[in-house]
């Protein structure tokens, strides 16, 4: 990296005034960006990495401000100061698109969806480059067979909807290249893609850059996909750069101790958590005998439908007193239908769940009436994706956690307040927060109460659907290491749903792999991880980006 | 797209046949019919009332037959194109009320095309520069529109145009047009009186379209595509106008189907303080004196338009978003 930088940022601010102070949300920070380079920009939520991308095309959101600093382009002409150019004007349009494109993190909402596919990059072309539009049509069905889009010419005149998430996303990627653009800026490109999806995404990404020599800055908080595809690192932490360094020498040697603890709180992941032996004789909770939901797919004017979407096809699986079963898979898996259908969210169509109660009855769910449902919900909880939209935003905390007391025990309000304070302490929460609201609280401290909440009625089995996806890295296996705790405590039993082999393999005892509504494999953890049977299974771990760029094919012996 | 449009209108049909029952019913509910009104109207002139010509009054029109047949009688004299005729103007429904209904689909439509073409561009520059002076001025207006009601709005403006203007504003057309064949002349009077009962009519609307257009485009503006838009370059009022306001009209168009009878009941009030040659004054009289054939002709008719409105949008909806013309 002798020759001269094509992009100079140095010294970069970005304020944020909100109602009375002001948040810096990048902080005095300095990078350059080479030809033919990928530099990974990588930081938990809120370390600025994406306001960072976005200064360099001008694109902060308001009330967002560049305070200070400088992001050079290098031009033909000598250097161009983008900061300099401000954010409208005809000088910042011809560098957008044209010499520094980006691509996004959604490509379900990144396309118009009332547009086609081939006006959208054929605008692209026409606004950078004074050719007709027969030609730009030309040109925009080689970008989309460059992406490997199948049938390009018809592709053009499809509309997103129209396409999976893949299928956007290399959409996306053919626009953000239609004008031959020196620096691609991608901000979490794959996050919201299945881990298969997102391997044949990066290594497009990858291939495109060395055929056109490209600078990439790429965003992510996936410590992953940084060691697949970064030739250098930038880590941010809270606006400010904390460390830079080449991809192997980061992983090697990291110099400083945020570094230290990202990386750790990622490589703990890899291993399993230490489990106690299974007994030799196991009592099942919940025994799923060929579960099916099938939702009809047209109404079917007079009389039934013709066809069904078979969201559940056909599952049967035990989860044991105090284990822990695993479920994953992609998404549209029906992972997710399944621990619904587990607490008759949804009907199911056909099968039984014969769940054994306390008392030692056993009940089936699949058939269980309203009455006997509601009697369950004592002993059956959920813990949900989302902490932000799961706890009601007008209900206090003590609200939120004593609820499932109200409905399920007779406790007095007295017994309530000592149980919520004993919960919150349980989870690792201060006990006086019982009279605040949940946008008090970050997305790790949401996910506690959550927990808190399912446990209140002293449940025996809890199902856990992507309990940690919505958490940053560092939290995730804190929150797992809370689960764990609890269960040994209250000798629960988890069904955890994830599409996330590695918290999978960290916190399950056995795991069930899902496909198209039915189950492929099933096994101890450790045994479908390493010696993995099915074919999908093999494709689904390989996909995973490992944490370790000694993996990859260019590394250096 | 032929298809869709086709089992849209297919759909009208039973919708249609539910108002017609419906209005029958409407105009069956309060108690006694025409001839009792009019009986009633007798006494009070003074006069002796015979029942025999009463009774023969009640033959004529069939009244005191079962109302099961009364429907079907005028169910089907419609279906050919027979309205059955005023009791009390003692002519054919048909001959009175075309002049009237096609005056109320005028006026109604003039007014749906102003509003649109005042709260589209105001709505989107109001969302575009969300708090700044303009949108805080319509914002306001907005408000105070939706706020004041129709007929207080005609009754200021008649005092208005005449006590200072000494104009007079009243109806469509000034005596000398009243009957005189359309031309160039009588269609520029028919502007200078029909300005008054569109701004009445259609200032409460224009305020809610705005107001609705705004939250629209508010959503839309900070959505991803919005941002790729930008990022590939696109200057920001092309961007706007091409991209997120695409995507907002769509409730924008749904309004058209509750527009349209909102329009139609408000005009029925404005058109009686104003004194205009539209439907809803003949209804009201209609509906007052129990003309049963009449107001039901009216309120069928009324019901048509609503129809024909929400039709109009399923169309425009379908050409304008492909979601809905694909799936």
């Amino acid at each position: 990296m002798t020759d001269k930088p094509i992009l100079r940022v140095s010294n970069l601010s970005v304020d944020f005034p909100m109602h009375k102070s002001v948040l810096h949300a990048v902080k005095d920070v300095s990078f350059d960006l080479h030809r033919g380079e990928t530099l990974c920009v990588v930081g938990e939520s809120g370390s600025g990495k994406s306001v960072t991308a976005r200064a360099i095309l001008q694109l902060v959101a308001k009330p967002g401000v560049i305070t200070s600093g400088q992001i050079n382009l290098a031009s033909e002409s000598g250097e161009i100061d983008i900061v300099a150019l401000g954010n409208s004007g005809p000088a910042i349009r011809q560098i957008r698109g044209r010499r520094i494109a980006m691509i996004f993190q959604e490509p379900m909402t990144s396309l118009s969806p009332v547009h086609t596919i081939g006006h959208q990059i054929v605008e692209t072309i026409l606004l950078h480059e004074k050719i007709s539009k027969e030609e730009a049509r030309k040109r925009a069905a080689a970008l989309l067979d460059r992406v490997r889009i199948p049938n390009p010419e018809a592709a053009l005149d499809r509309y997103s909807f129209e396409f999976s998430g893949g299928m956007r996303q290399r959409a996306m990627i053919a626009m953000a290249l239609s004008c031959n653009p020196e620096i691609l800026i991608a901000d979490e490109p794959t996050t919201a893609l299945d881990v298969t999806t997102q391997a044949e995404i990066l290594s497009l990404i990858r291939e495109l850059q060395r055929d056109r020599g490209m600078a990439v800055l790429f965003i992510t908080h996936d410590m992953g996909v940084v060691a697949q595809i970064a030739d250098r690192v930038m880590v941010m932490f809270r606006g400010e750069k904390v460390e830079e360094a080449n991809v192997f020498d980061l992983f090697a040697r990291p110099q400083q101790a945020y570094t230290r603890a990202l990386l750790g709180s990622v490589l703990k992941l890899e291993t399993p958590a230490p489990r106690p032996t299974r007994p030799v004789a196991e009592t099942p909770i919940a025994q799923i005998n060929d579960l099916a939901l099938h939702f009809p797919l047209n109404p079917g004017f007079f009389g039934r439908p013709t066809a069904y979407l078979k969201a559940i096809d056909g599952i049967s699986l035990t989860i044991n007193e105090g284990e822990t079963v695993g479920v994953v898979g992609e998404s549209g898996s029906g992972k997710t239908t399944l621990g619904r259908t587990l607490l008759r969210v949804y009907t199911p169509t056909d099968g039984q769940v014969n769940y054994r109660r306390g008392d030692g009855t056993t009940v089936d769910i699949a058939s269980l009436g309203k009455a006997g449902m509601k009697s369950l919900y004592g002993e059956v909880r959920m813990i949900f994706q989302d902490p932000h939209s799961s706890l009601n935003p007008r209900m206090t905390i003590y609200q939120i956690i004593s609820e499932p007391l109200r409905t399920n025990t007779d406790m007095s309000e007295h017994q309530m307040m000592d149980r919520v304070q004993e919960l919150l302490t349980r989870v690792g929460l201060p006990a006086d927060i019982g009279d605040r609201y949940p946008h008090a609280f970050s997305g790790g401290q949401r996910q506690r109460i959550s927990i808190a909440r399912a446990i209140a009625v002293r449940p025996r089995l809890i199902i856990a659907d992507e309990p940690t996806s919505a958490l940053d890295v560092s939290l995730r296996h804190q929150v797992l290491d809370l689960m764990r705790d609890l269960q040994s405590e209250f000798g629960l039993s988890y069904l955890f749903i994830s599409h996330d082999i590695s918290v999978i393999r960290y916190f399950c005892d056995r795991v069930a792999v899902m496909k198209n509504g039915r189950i492929v494999e099933i096994g101890d953890v450790a045994q479908i991880c390493e010696r993995p049977e099915h074919e999908y299974t093999r494709t689904l771990i390989s996909a995973v980006p490992r944490p370790d760029p000694r993996l990859r094919a260019d590394a250096p012996a | 797209m032929l298809f869709f449009i086709l089992k849209r209108i297919a759909g009208m049909i039973p919708a249609m046949l539910a108002i017609s029952v419906l209005a029958f019913v409407v105009i069956q509910l309060p108690p006694g019919d025409y001839v009792s009104t009019y009986a009633a109207q007798i006494a009070q002139s003074g006069e002796r009332v015979d029942s025999a010509v009463l009774e023969s009054l009640r033959q004529r029109y069939g009244l005191g037959e079962n109302v099961v047949v009364q429907y079907f009688k005028w169910i089907g004299g419609i279906a050919r194109g027979d309205f059955g005729d005023s009791f009390e103007w003692r002519q054919p429904v048909t001959e009175l009320i075309w002049g009237r209904m096609g005056m109320t689909a005028l006026i109604s439509l003039c007014t749906l095309v102003l509003m649109w073409a005042f709260s589209l561009p105001i709505g989107i520059y109001s969302a575009a520069r969300q708090y700044s002076v303009t949108d805080y001025l319509s914002t306001a207006f907005a408000f105070l529109a939706m706020a004041t009601p129709n007929f207080l709005l005609a009754i200021v403006l008649l005092y208005i145009t005449t006590m200072w203007f000494g104009v007079s504003v009243g109806g469509l057309f000034s005596p000398a047009f009243e009957n005189a064949p359309w031309s160039l002349a009588k269609l520029w009077d028919f502007i200078t009186h029909a300005w008054v009962p569109i701004f009445v009519l259609g200032t409460a609307g224009t305020a809610s379209l705005i107001r609705i257009m705004r939250a629209n485009l508010l959503d839309e503006l900070h959505k991803p595509y919005v941002e790729a838009g930008r990022a590939k370059g696109l200057p920001e009022a092309r961007l706007i106008l091409t991209y997120p306001t695409r995507v907002a009209l769509n409730p924008f168009i749904s309004t058209v189907g509750w527009v349209l009878p909102a329009l139609i009941s408000g005009e029925l009030i404005v058109s009686t303080v104003l004194n205009l040659p539209t439907a809803g004054p003949l209804l009201l009289q209609a509906l007052k004196s129990q003309d049963m054939y009449l107001a039901g002709a009216f309120i069928l008719l009324s019901g048509g338009l609503v129809l024909i409105g929400t039709l109009v949008s399923d169309i425009l909806l379908a050409i304008s978003d492909p979601r809905i013309r694909l799936s």
